[in-house]
């Protein structure tokens, strides 16, 4: 499979994930049902919501306000991936109606924005790497991926590239810890969450302060996340060593990973049911007086009590003698939680966090191995999120079907599964964000106002 | 810049400057080589107490100790300018090359962080980072109490700057963080000043460079400079090169006084040319200025040697020649420390 790059990019120019692509097959022959181009120009032609994209990548620049910076838009970084793979850089545009003619144009198969720079993309050519007159990124959200596949070592129902209601509860266990910390403990207000369409899920932080942050801040952000160390081959991944757990790893223990540790992946996941996985728990335990004795209880093989699941009533064995205190090891608690921890604690890709330059694919974006749309999901009820109901392409071309066809794009949406989405986007994202870049940007105006005067003033 | 002025007449410690900015101050000749060199001794017993492993607690009484005994001033309220004099001519002298800029950051770095431990009152800290605009607030007792929990579960904390400005703390969770605040400890504020004198001091000796490369190199040539090229090289140690008639070994207690008195690299070449009859050239050198600079006598010597030892006149070799000299496959000489492996030394 050859992949053109247009555009020379960098060499280190990432896009969301490091991962190899999956070779495809060539178009024309065995199309999809759900993804083919021309669903796609339909989609982009009558559904795809530019306006709000232009507005929230504005950032209130859009605006007559003097404060304004017209250029700003024009220096955002978009890319995008066309058919057969062919990848063009550095695209930028000055307007709305820009970016929607040319996506329109070229269809692309994947749409990803960039970083702010300190000029338009398009002029990047005649900017130096280093010195004063640089071409370099200034401003980028503050972004997370997070990928089911990263978790496959702790879940048995899928593999790879499959999700399925069973392991969902992952991903809402990661919105759940990292979105309260980032309100709570870095006081971030403008999070965004999206389905990535297969897998996963991304976050994007909007806030200025989060957009000014240096690489070295964002590693550092990246690092106060990250628990889970290690790789197939390891045997204990997460290790916590200290007395006590930082309050945010409590915190996230006791509202979150306990309870659908407990309530929910212990059974789905079937943790403790057979001797292969529950091996793998005691691998996790040093202490060989408490293995050898849950081992014993566990060889038998007739049940004590028939009504309850078996992994719940192993997992009970198994806290009660690590809690009881009845064996004299130190911290034997602590394995309990890191049991847990393992099983459910978020597991990030830190290499996306951790650089401004890094691309992360647009929201509204369609996935082209599973032709569901990239929807926000909302925190608040990410538990109800189904990954296997949002809407797909030819869904919601079938859905404007039905209806007829009428002019005004708002109506267009209203009448597909996807109005939903998007009024949810505007209300509880783009309006608050824009509504405080406004606030910002008059307080900021007003004082170089002040400090003008100020300076002028005898 | 003020620096920092102590309250405390008996403080041994004097007040702690951050070299922000050269003063306008003038410097006697003489002073502006001897301050230098009075502070290149503190820096280079540092690097020295560093390299043989002493740990902190040990480092901060070395510290302490060599500025009451070098960095004082018949005057004292003369020390802040010696003080202040010194760094800034040992960045002209430092400046010049990767490898000098590399260890005199490292050293001034490590001289600043063990100065602002010793610093005895809080507010003296606190002024250090409001100098670096670290902006903080201290927390209130109400504050306090409401979140006390929480910091226990961390540590304790007075200061709160926001966490983009500790990445190092809030990357290994050493912080309790809420609403953008980081609660620090006080004794965690020490990473933070460090990092930002670091990076400061850093971006000075590039400019530093550059000023001294294209005008002040050619313009001080008859003063200063020679003074400056002189200072990176000269050597601070005891002078072992005059004779001393005291201390004596003859030829019959080497092997007992090689066994029980010898540095390890001498013992080694010692023990190693008992073994083979021989030692090539370097460990010969070593090996023989190290026994005449303890006593041994010429003709003990000429008979150890059996006539291989030279008449020149060669001053022993510095512990900091030794740890520079690279031994090559066959060589005995060098510092054991810094060449051979861990376990050789252990046992």
């Amino acid at each position: 499979m050859t992949r053109e790059e247009c555009e020379n990019g960098p060499a280190d120019m990432l896009i969301d994930g490091n991962k190899a692509r999956a070779p495809r097959e060539k178009q024309g022959n065995s199309v999809p049902d759900k993804f083919n181009s021309n669903y796609l120009k339909f989609y982009y032609g009558k559904l795809f919501p530019f306006s709000d994209i232009f507005k929230w990548m504005s950032y209130g620049n859009d605006g007559k306000h003097p404060g304004c910076d017209q250029t700003y838009f024009g220096r955002r970084e978009f890319s995008f991936t066309l058919d057969n793979d062919i990848y063009l850089r550095f695209q930028s545009f000055t307007s709305a109606a820009e970016l929607e003619s040319s996506i329109q144009e070229k269809c692309p198969f994947k749409i990803d924005i960039g970083p702010v720079y300190s000029v338009d993309p398009a002029k990047r050519h005649a900017y130096a790497q280093s010195g004063d007159n640089v071409f370099t990124p200034v401003e980028r959200e503050l972004i997370f991926d997070i990928d089911m596949s990263d978790y496959d070592d702790v879940r048995y129902c899928c593999s790879g590239a499959d999700v399925c209601l069973e392991c969902w509860p992952l991903m809402t266990v990661a919105i759940k810890v990292i979105d309260t910390a980032l309100r709570d403990d870095f006081g971030f207000n403008h999070i965004l969450w999206v389905y990535s369409g297969r897998r996963g899920v991304h976050c994007w932080v909007c806030d200025r302060k989060a957009r000014r942050l240096s690489n070295e801040q964002r590693a550092s952000i990246a690092d106060y996340f990250r628990v889970y160390k290690g790789n197939e081959n390891s045997d204990k991944k997460v290790s916590l060593t200290s007395p006590a757990l930082h309050p945010f790893l409590a915190r996230s223990y006791t509202e979150v990973l306990e309870g659908i540790f407990e309530e929910k992946l212990l059974l789905s996941q079937n943790i403790l049911a057979t001797e292969e996985r529950y091996e793998k728990i005691l691998d996790m335990i040093p202490d060989e007086s408490v293995t050898a004795e849950l081992r014993g209880k566990w060889q038998e093989k007739r049940q004590s009590s028939i009504s309850n699941d078996i992994n719940v009533v192993r997992w009970e064995q198994l806290k009660q003698l690590l809690q009881s205190g009845k064996h004299k090891g130190k911290g034997l608690r602590r394995y309990v939680e890191e049991i847990v921890f393992s099983f459910t604690y978020p597991r990030l890709d830190m290499e996306v966090s951790k650089h401004m330059n890094h691309l992360l694919k647009a929201p509204f974006c369609v996935h082209p191995k599973t032709g569901r749309v990239c929807v926000p999901i909302d925190p608040n009820s990410c538990e109800e999120f189904d990954p296997t109901a949002v809407p797909t392409l030819s869904m919601l071309l079938e859905e404007l079907n039905q209806g007829g066809v009428r002019g005004d794009v708002g109506d267009d949406l209203d009448r597909t599964s996807l109005g939903k989405s998007i009024r949810y986007f505007r209300s509880s994202f783009l309006q608050p964000l824009l509504k405080s870049c406004k606030e910002e940007m008059e307080s900021s105006y007003n004082a170089k106002l002040q400090q003008m005067k100020n300076s002028l003033s005898w | 810049m003020q620096p920092l002025r102590s309250h405390h007449q008996n403080d041994a410690i004097p007040a702690l400057p951050l070299y922000r900015s050269a003063p306008p101050l003038e410097v006697r000749l003489e002073d502006f080589e001897l301050y230098a060199i009075d502070r290149l001794r503190v820096l280079k017993a540092m690097s020295d107490g560093l390299s043989r492993g002493k740990n902190p607690e040990e480092m901060e009484k070395l510290v302490k100790g060599l500025l009451w005994a070098n960095m004082r001033h018949p005057q004292a309220s003369e020390d802040v300018n010696k003080d202040i004099i010194s760094h800034f001519v040992l960045r002209l002298v430092y400046c010049r090359t990767e490898d000098l800029r590399k260890w005199f950051l490292s050293m001034e770095t490590a001289l600043f962080r063990y100065r602002f431990l010793l610093l005895t009152s809080n507010d003296h800290r606190r002024a250090v980072m409001a100098e670096f605009n670290l902006p903080y607030k201290a927390v209130s007792n109400a504050e306090y109490e409401g979140v006390k929990d929480k910091l226990g579960q961390v540590a304790r904390s007075i200061g709160q700057p926001p966490p983009t400005e500790v990445p190092e703390l809030v990357a290994n969770r050493k912080v309790y963080i809420h609403k953008g605040y980081a609660y620090v400890a006080m004794n965690q504020v020490v990473s933070l000043v460090v990092t930002q004198f670091r990076s400061h001091l850093s971006k000075a000796l590039i400019l530093t460079n550059r000023k001294w490369t294209s005008t002040i190199r050619e313009q001080e040539k008859d003063r200063l400079t020679p003074i400056v090229e002189a200072l990176s090289t000269s050597y601070l140690g005891p002078d072992y090169s005059q004779p001393r008639e005291s201390a004596e070994i003859s030829i019959k207690d080497l092997d007992q006084i090689a066994k029980s008195s010898f540095p390890l690299c001498m013992r080694h070449l010692f023990e190693k040319l008992r073994e083979d009859h021989h030692l090539k050239h370097g460990g010969r050198m070593q090996l023989g200025l190290f026994l005449k600079g303890v006593g041994l006598k010429l003709d003990d010597a000429l008979a150890f040697w059996r006539a291989e030892f030279s008449q020149k006149d060669y001053t022993p070799f510095s512990c900091q020649k030794i740890i520079s000299s690279t031994p090559g496959v066959g060589d005995n000489h060098g510092c054991p420390f810094r060449h051979f492996r861990f376990n050789f030394i252990l046992n």
